[in-house]
């Protein structure tokens, strides 16, 4: 069963991935079979697992101080501009051209 | 059916504030929207909003769900040790995770949950004592990982109520208790800021507020109009600001409220509904809901459809508008955060034996130390000294109020704006600018109409905001207009 173009698109524009070539499509497919075998396995009535370690995994409560912060300088210093402190960002969410628009392989496919 | 013109439940300024709403008188051909008449959607006292229109056209029933934001007062964030501060310098409040720095790791926050559960059970809800985190995907500048931690599956609290009380008529005298179901409360991270610099095409982030944590309160679609609405919020406030869990001051950004309205006919199914964002005050938005459900109502009697899309409030225009930056449905692709366990909770009964007593909340030990909410506490004041139920309501907010941290009732009082005009030149001068600018109304006292001067008074009133003496400002005009 194949992944549709349309759903290809979608995840595209949810995840900004590229799916790029055949290739990348394939890989996608293949993923997904693998993890289908999970429903081979019947599990009506069975609790979903949060972790293989179950009830050894205890959330860690930390108490409410104050003890990170103050690193403006540091945090900064990643960003490729700046101004006055602030991080500087496109004026909003630039989405992805429409399918019809584009130039890459899901177009062509 | 009557039109019943119903007031807006008392402000939280501590002062009885009269709003008076204006609707289009509705249906009918040729209205004008927002025209001075009366009241066309009403909520009775028994729940349901009916239209007082013309026999024969088919009345509408407004439906109001809200979604709020509260943001939790603690000294440290949700998942970090940084610190939630009001106004600090840019950038100065944020830690290594907070920015999503790769290798950084959430540590839950004590007091965060222990809000949350005081919360939930002040407003009567089931604690869930086993809990899960979740992450939500979007992309924004101000969300440095793509994603928000927040509980979609299990929160922490689900299925309680809020009461709140109503007057439902002019003379303050007839109030009506109401409730509206609480679905679920969770815990959730704060976004950080988006300054946006439309000259320079750019937008400013900062991260201070990035991290910090939310309770999430989603309650049912059980209001029918912005009074209800802006009821329940106030309540909300003052239960918030009583437990301590959140200071819940709307201004501050620490309490957000989105609007979800629709309209539906009477045995109908429910309409579409609109998201209404963007409300920066209680009375803004009991405006927003009401604007929006005459909007509906409007659209769809002039054969139009309603788009379940997310419109912003826009305070000086006093009217919605479609947001912009919504491209379609959101797909969020919430999975399972990797990185948080299930959080679980004890009460007394199932106190485990040999845990560290600072990694274990027990919910009872929390019920037991539950403050007096503002119902019972308004119970008590009627009770004891055998007050009006409605006076109850402004002794609690005013005691609120001089309850300010360290400020004596004076600084209160100046803060609030509160006091007096005491400065007489001040006063002289605002009734100079006033007699100026009334040309027309001064050739009439002149001429000897005197109730004129009392539109005189209100103006100067109104300028002064309340705080001038009437007699002092008639003794000032007269004065002034006979020279």
């Amino acid at each position: 069963q194949k992944v549709s173009v349309e759903v290809l698109d979608h995840l595209e524009h949810l995840a900004l991935v590229d799916f790029r070539d055949s290739e990348g499509v394939e890989r996608l497919q293949k993923a997904i079979q693998f993890a289908d075998q999970l429903h081979e396995v019947n599990t009506d009535g069975v609790e979903p697992m949060d972790s293989v370690l179950e009830d050894r995994w205890c959330l860690y409560l930390r108490e409410d101080d104050v003890t990170e912060g103050n690193c403006t300088k540091e945090l900064l210093e990643n960003a490729r501009e700046t101004v006055e402190e602030y991080f500087v960002a496109p004026p909003g969410n630039i989405p992805l051209l429409k399918l019809e628009e584009q130039n890459t392989y899901l177009q062509g496919s | 059916m009557a039109a019943v013109a119903a007031m807006a439940a008392a402000g939280c300024g501590g002062v009885w504030r009269q709003a008076r709403q204006r609707f289009a008188r509705w249906p009918g051909p040729g209205s004008r929207p927002f025209s001075r008449g009366h009241r066309a959607v009403v909520c009775n006292a028994r729940g349901g909003a009916v239209s007082a229109g013309k026999s024969g056209l088919a009345p509408w029933i407004p439906v109001v769900g809200l979604e709020i934001h509260a943001q939790i007062s603690s000294n440290s964030k949700l998942f970090s040790g940084s610190q939630v501060q009001f106004a600090a310098p840019p950038n100065s409040l944020v830690s290594f995770f907070d920015a999503s720095l790769p290798g950084t790791l959430p540590v839950l926050n004590r007091r965060c949950v222990e809000a949350a559960v005081m919360t939930g059970l002040a407003l009567n809800c089931h604690i869930n004592k086993k809990s899960l985190f979740d992450r939500k995907h979007y992309f924004y500048a101000d969300l440095p990982a793509g994603y928000q931690i927040t509980q979609q599956r299990v929160p922490i609290a689900v299925n309680g109520s809020l009461s709140y009380s109503l007057c439902i008529d002019n003379k303050m005298s007839q109030m009506v208790t109401k409730t509206v179901r609480i679905k679920q409360i969770q815990l959730e991270q704060d976004s950080g800021k988006s300054l946006h610099d439309d000259t320079r095409s750019q937008t400013l982030v900062d991260l201070n507020r990035a991290g910090v944590g939310l309770m999430e309160l989603v309650m049912e679609p059980d209001m029918c109009c912005g009074e209800e609405a802006a009821a329940a919020v106030r309540e909300l406030q003052l239960i918030l600001q009583t437990l301590g869990s959140s200071q819940a001051v709307m201004a501050e950004g620490q309490l957000r409220v989105d609007a979800n309205v629709s309209v539906h006919h009477p045995g109908e199914p429910y309409g579409v509904r609109t998201e209404v964002k963007n409300i920066n005050s209680i009375r803004f938005l009991a405006k927003a809901i009401d604007y929006e459900i005459q909007r509906q109502i409007q659209e769809l009697g002039n054969g139009g459809t309603i788009l379940n899309e997310t419109r912003a409030f826009d305070s000086k225009l006093g009217c919605t508008i479609p947001m912009r930056d919504k491209e379609g449905k959101q797909d969020y692709r919430f999975m399972p955060e990797p990185n948080l366990p299930p959080l679980i909770l004890y009460d007394a009964k199932s106190l485990p034996a040999n845990m560290n007593h600072q990694q274990v909340i027990n919910i009872d030990w929390i019920h037991e130390r539950l403050p007096d909410l503002p119902s019972v506490k308004r119970e008590k004041l009627v009770e004891q000294y055998g007050i009006l139920p409605e006076h109850s309501f402004t002794l609690l907010v005013l005691a609120e109020l001089w309850k300010g941290e360290g400020k004596t009732p004076l600084e209160t009082v100046k803060e609030h704006k509160l006091e007096l005009l005491q400065d007489l030149k001040e006063l002289e001068q605002i009734c100079q600018a006033v007699i100026d600018g009334q040309e027309n109304e001064v050739l009439a006292i002149k001429a000897g109409n005197r109730k004129v001067l009392n539109k005189l008074i209100g103006l100067v009133q109104k300028k002064t905001q309340g705080r001038s003496n009437p007699v002092l400002v008639k003794q000032l005009l007269e004065k002034k207009l006979s020279e």
